[in-house]
């Protein structure tokens, strides 16, 4: 019995990739990291910033991605996202581009506790991937 | 009755403008196939996402502590509706359509004497609205700028209406659009947003059960504003599509029309020419004859 399982990702625009021989997704979970392998019960989640690596027999992927609802049913997982970045095509000026960007966002006085969380968040990805 | 020289002058201008009615009719139906596409790729978003939330809210414990985006506040005195239009004209019964229905649904409201707000999108509306409803018209939003319906623009809308509703500015929230069928066909719709209506899709929840994390309080709270700007956006997916091929239509019919004026002008234009011609020869023949 093979050891594979579907994964979708959407952002509003299209389809983002669709694979259907994936062995293991991690994704950036809200309470942490989470791993998922075939015949993981069916949950969902919603994602904080972070990487998302998509382990397949075609190779290994891992994206960034700002936020996003992780749903797992039917060994089909499906990824919905408004932002989502290929790590490989990501260069250096597009990654400080998003780092200023969050910068200036965690510089505002006005925001929840809640929001400023996962700005730092999504700055202390950023710099990791530098 | 017209001099020759005026009717040559009419098939050229209607000719010209011919040329012009054509290429929009080009350039509409090339977008058209763009639009319609990026309305098809939109769609799996919206509808995993619906999906997403018809599955939580199914979940749910206690109706009564549910995010009220999805319950609603318990009144619906102040109604928001978010008329959503193009910025160009040109483009036939388009616009109309959609401001016809808006106004029926607004003087329903007004009738029952709740309370109005008007977010317009796109200039047209706000043109053809703020002549009725000038002093409803709470903001007005036009993405001029952007050359396609894109997330982004439809996050702005969409944070709008979610920061008016946590200010309680109103109870229930309608969009207006036009759902694209076919290149002839488009339908306006009206479609509540806030609360969420469920009632469409009660059925068809699956009985599986998910685990959450966190719960699904948290989730569905987070999930809600989203699904707002998900909602607009496909809306204005929908109508870019919706746009395209009613203004392809709409040219199409004018480029037909002005193929017949040109026929029509030019049997006229023979016509008088032959007239000119007859009535020259009559003249050299009864000269003749008097000598």
């Amino acid at each position: 019995m093979s050891e594979e399982f579907k994964i979708e990702i959407v952002n509003p625009e299209k389809s983002f990739l669709v694979k259907d021989d994936v062995s293991e997704v991690v994704v950036p979970a809200y309470e942490g990291e989470m791993g998922i392998l075939k015949d993981h019960i069916s949950i969902i989640s919603f994602l904080k910033p972070g990487i998302i690596k998509i382990l397949s027999k075609s190779g290994n992927e891992s994206y960034y991605i700002e936020d996003g609802i992780v749903e797992f049913k039917n060994n089909n997982l499906s990824i919905l996202t408004s932002s989502i970045f290929n790590i490989a095509d990501m260069d250096k000026s597009k990654q400080q581009d998003l780092l200023k960007q969050a910068e200036k966002e965690s510089g505002k006085e006005e925001i929840s506790d809640q929001s400023r969380y996962l700005i730092d968040q999504k700055i202390e990805v950023l710099k990791t991937l530098n | 009755m017209a001099s020759l020289d005026d009717l040559k002058k009419r098939i050229a201008s209607v000719k010209s403008t011919q040329k012009i009615t054509k290429a929009m009719k080009m350039v509409a139906a090339a977008k058209l196939r763009k639009a319609q596409e990026s309305a098809e790729k939109g769609r799996p978003y919206s509808e995993k996402m619906n999906n997403v939330i018809l599955n939580l809210s199914s979940g749910i414990s206690d109706k009564e502590n549910a995010p009220k985006l999805l319950s609603g506040t318990g009144n619906d005195k102040v109604h928001l509706c978010v008329v959503m239009t193009s910025d160009r004209g040109l483009c036939g019964g388009f616009n109309s359509n959609i401001i016809k229905k808006a106004k029926s649904y607004f003087s329903k409201i007004l009738s029952e004497g709740k309370e109005l707000k008007i977010i317009t999108v796109g200039s047209k509306g706000n043109d053809q609205l703020k002549r009725m409803y000038g002093d409803k018209i709470i903001e007005n939003i036009s993405f001029k700028e952007s050359k396609n319906a894109n997330y982004f623009d439809a996050d702005k809308v969409g944070k709008i209406v979610i920061d008016k509703f946590e200010s309680s500015e109103f109870d229930i929230c309608t969009i207006f659009y036009n759902q694209f069928k076919n290149v002839i066909t488009q339908i306006p719709q009206a479609q509540q947003i806030v609360p969420l209506n469920s009632e469409d899709g009660e059925d068809n929840t699956s009985e599986e059960s998910y685990e959450f994390e966190p719960d699904e309080d948290e989730i569905l709270s987070n999930l809600l504003p989203k699904n707002i700007s998900t909602q607009i956006f496909k809306a204005m997916l929908e109508n870019s599509a919706s746009e395209q091929g009613s203004r392809m239509s709409a040219m199409d019919n004018a480029t037909r029309n002005a193929g017949e004026m040109v026929d029509k002008l030019t049997i006229q234009y023979n016509r008088s020419r032959q007239a000119a011609i007859t009535k020259e020869l009559i003249e050299i023949i009864s000269g003749a004859e008097s000598l």
